[in-house]
């Protein structure tokens, strides 16, 4: 359970978020859209205390981001460029993050290293992998620690198709344990069979927050991708 | 040790730059001390060489070292880590590996060469000017978001306490020469850490008559026992100070 409430936040002159007030409950899947710069990312590291809250307040769990970092326990987070140290190799990063979270390894969900073979290349360094690879560990990573909570910043741009599907059937899987997932993205299509409800933002305002269902049935169309697409026509009139 | 600082520290160790650092400040107090007869003679051209190349380095590598790792703050920052912690651990890991490559490069020749009685407090003096200028480092780092700015704020902090600062007393001196100014010029050396790390040195090789009269104030002044706190306290302030005001802005910082 996730809460914003009349979050504001600026780059010094730059309104990057404007009066936000949302909530995301359990159990859904929530997907972030809008056009570039519209401060999905910036709600993000607010929500992960990236960046620091001046105006407003977000709850998870109940719990003010402001107050303690110990919610960040229940979210996973896949960064939209994945940025590690470069020195480090694949398997020092996954065992720092390890060491950091002091999960035991029986509660690790290390499904997706499997099928992702990352566990073939422990020993490259993160600086020499391709984008793609830096995907692949950052999403393992993300779902490595089994949180409630998990956000993925435009989780599929770069990786190949292969990897897309596994991660894309892993976050269905995850979804329906009864897991809040966020999702932000541009592939429009891609979104259909894994969200729940919408939520459309444009210059740091909330345009549209509704159920997918909801939504398809009020512009009377087949997927997600044309209903945004009826919105925005609908915006630009 | 935490597992971050301890992290950072191996990190360092294997780097270049510190283990070339180790090597240079070893070849330069094995041929110092090697060379010269006297103890207390080459300790004081090691004093010299300590006190412009320990900050130097200090400084400019943390600098760099903090800009690089910008990527590994955000990865742990998006864990239950609290920024506290990140920073201060960050801080722990390279003032400790500066330390111990200092303690390498200096300390074996010392124990080597000279006693630990004339070499002890030159070895002082060597990790606390790493941890402070470290701990300045870190300021530095976290004011700008421009590295090459970063660098820049470094570099002139560095030529500030080690060369400016004395200029302006030199002046100061010249100017007021009339006044019975020596408490206050005592005062002033001693609130530079470069300088009052010169004066602790001097004053235990007890080769103050040397300095003539303003040696005869500095060991009036820091002399004592007391005296010997007061510089310790005032080192001990300028490594936790700047650290401290580094805190506060990286907490507040957006990533």
């Amino acid at each position: 359970m996730i809460e914003v409430k009349n979050l504001t936040k600026k780059f010094s002159k730059f309104t990057a978020l404007d009066d936000l007030n949302l909530s995301f409950t359990n159990t859904k899947s929530i997907a972030l859209i809008g056009p570039n710069g519209c401060g999905k990312t910036t709600l993000i590291k607010c929500i992960l205390g990236l960046n620091v809250i001046e105006t407003g307040d977000i709850l998870v769990d109940g719990k003010s981001v402001k107050d303690d970092y110990l919610y960040r326990k229940d979210i996973g987070y896949m960064p939209q460029i994945g940025r590690y140290p470069e020195n480090m190799t694949i398997e020092q990063t996954v065992r720092m993050i390890k060491d950091t979270r002091k999960v035991s390894e029986t509660h690790l969900d290390t499904e997706l290293l499997e099928d992702f073979e990352l566990e073939k290349m422990y020993g490259k360094k993160m600086g020499t992998l391709s984008g793609g690879t830096t995907q692949k560990v950052s999403a393992v990573l993300a779902f490595m620690f089994d949180p409630k909570v998990i956000i993925l910043d435009e989780p599929t741009a770069g990786l190949d198709p292969l990897a897309s599907e596994i991660l894309k059937n892993k976050i269905i899987k995850e979804k329906n344990k009864g897991k809040l997932i966020i999702i932000t993205s541009h592939l429009l299509s891609e979104l259909d069979d894994i969200v729940s409800e919408i939520v459309f933002m444009n210059e740091g305002k909330i345009i549209v927050q509704q159920s997918v269902a909801d939504l398809m049935t009020e512009t009377k169309s087949a997927n997600i991708s044309d209903s945004i697409i009826s919105i925005l026509k609908e915006m630009k009139k | 040790m935490n597992k971050i600082a301890r992290f950072i520290l191996f990190d360092i160790l294997k780097n270049k730059i510190v283990i070339f650092y180790t090597i240079l400040l070893f070849i330069i107090s094995w041929s110092v001390l090697g060379l010269e007869g006297n103890y207390t003679k080459a300790t004081l051209s090691l004093l010299n060489v300590v006190l412009l190349v320990v900050p130097l380095v200090s400084i400019i590598f943390s600098t760099i070292y903090v800009y690089n790792s910008s990527q590994f703050i955000e990865l742990l920052l998006s864990q239950p880590v609290p920024r506290v912690k990140v920073w201060f651990n960050i801080f722990v890991g390279l003032s400790t590996a500066l330390v111990l490559a200092f303690l390498l490069g200096c300390g074996i020749p010392i124990l080597l060469y000279s006693s630990l009685e004339t070499g002890f407090s030159l070895m002082i003096i060597g990790i606390l000017l790493s941890v402070i200028f470290t701990s300045f480092a870190m300021l530095a780092a976290i004011i700008s978001r421009d590295r090459a700015k970063g660098i820049g704020i470094s570099i002139f902090i560095w030529m500030f306490f080690s060369i400016i600062y004395d200029g302006i007393l030199l002046m100061l001196m010249f100017q007021f020469a009339d006044y019975p100014i020596e408490g206050i010029m005592a005062t002033l050396a001693g609130l530079n850490p470069v300088g009052l790390s010169r004066i602790f040195v001097l004053l235990q090789l007890n080769i103050s008559a040397m300095l003539g009269y303003s040696g005869a104030v500095f060991q009036k002044v820091f002399g004592s026992g007391g005296g010997m706190g007061i510089s310790m306290l005032v080192l001990l302030i300028w490594a936790t100070v700047p650290f401290i005001l580094s805190l506060i802005k990286f907490n507040k910082k957006d990533l």
